[in-house]
């Protein structure tokens, strides 16, 4: 059945599905007891290194930890 | 009542033309030979190399729609880091759709639904484990086979019922002082999953 109800809240505002899903999923990990809350939050850091072409060669290569959402 | 339908039109079709390219079969129904006529060309046109694969090569075909209805359903749910029931059978799955809950029982119709932050609980005999799934989907096939894809999952006992209490009352503060609409909506959000969380727990 296709739904003909308006588009949801967060849509209107502007957010993609995966915004909101993220930020629905990120909710459900601040909620969790100890042990697993910590475990949840390690795996969603993203470690990558960034490293600038500058004249044809590449730059020292910079490591950044960052962990999605605020 | 009709799930059969489809198929029994299709194979009329295919009895009355059996040599004509309509009656395309469905992707579930394909066999996963290769097939011999172009493996053939192939070999005329590039002998040294390997006819390249196709995905029906790689992956094994669905289990076709039985006639009659299975006892069980089978659950395949999954995480993006972790797959929590691969081809699990059991007996029913509540899913929390944005249309309402929704029952699933072996011989559903096909269906896809969208989830919200909510329930889900998988019936195997007496046995009844609950998750709370963040948001995602639900693939239901015709062959008794259901796909459910979410964000986040956690058992129901893993969850704190004082962080869900804070987290309530933080995001309900921040929807009333919310400026813009994007601020509005996320707080909104943050409102519903906590609420629905607090929901869970209590009932």
């Amino acid at each position: 059945m296709a739904s003909n109800a308006a588009v949801p809240f967060w849509r209107a505002a502007g957010m993609t599905y995966i915004t909101y899903s993220n930020i629905c999923a990120k909710h459900v990990r601040n909620c969790l007891k100890e042990p697993f809350k910590a475990e949840a939050l390690n795996r969603e850091n993203v470690h990558f290194s960034i490293s600038k072409w500058v004249d044809g060669k590449a730059e020292k290569p910079i490591l950044r930890s960052d962990t999605p959402g605020v | 009542m009709f799930r059969q339908a489809s198929r029994l039109l299709s194979r009329s079709v295919a009895a009355a033309s059996s040599k004509s390219a309509t009656s395309r079969a469905f992707s579930t129904e394909l066999p996963s030979t290769i097939d011999s006529t172009f493996v053939e060309a192939w070999k005329k046109v590039a002998p040294n190399m390997d006819p390249p694969q196709t995905p029906s090569s790689f992956m094994k075909a669905r289990p076709s729609t039985a006639s009659s209805i299975p006892t069980k359903l089978t659950v395949n749910f999954v995480l993006p880091y972790a797959s929590e029931l691969s081809g699990k059978e059991v007996d029913m799955v509540i899913i929390p759709a944005t249309t309402g809950q929704m029952g699933v029982l072996p011989g559903h119709v096909p269906t896809i639904a969208e989830l919200k932050p909510g329930i889900m609980s998988v019936h195997e005999g007496t046995d009844v484990k609950k998750y709370f799934v963040s948001s995602g989907f639900a693939f239901l096939h015709a062959n008794s086979v259901a796909d459910i894809i979410a964000i986040e999952a956690v058992p129901l006992e893993n969850i704190d019922p004082s962080q869900v209490q804070k987290g309530l009352a933080e995001f309900t503060q921040k929807l009333a002082s919310a400026a813009t609409d994007l601020e509005k909506a996320e707080a909104q959000i943050g409102v519903e999953v906590h609420s629905a969380i607090n929901a869970a727990l209590s009932g």
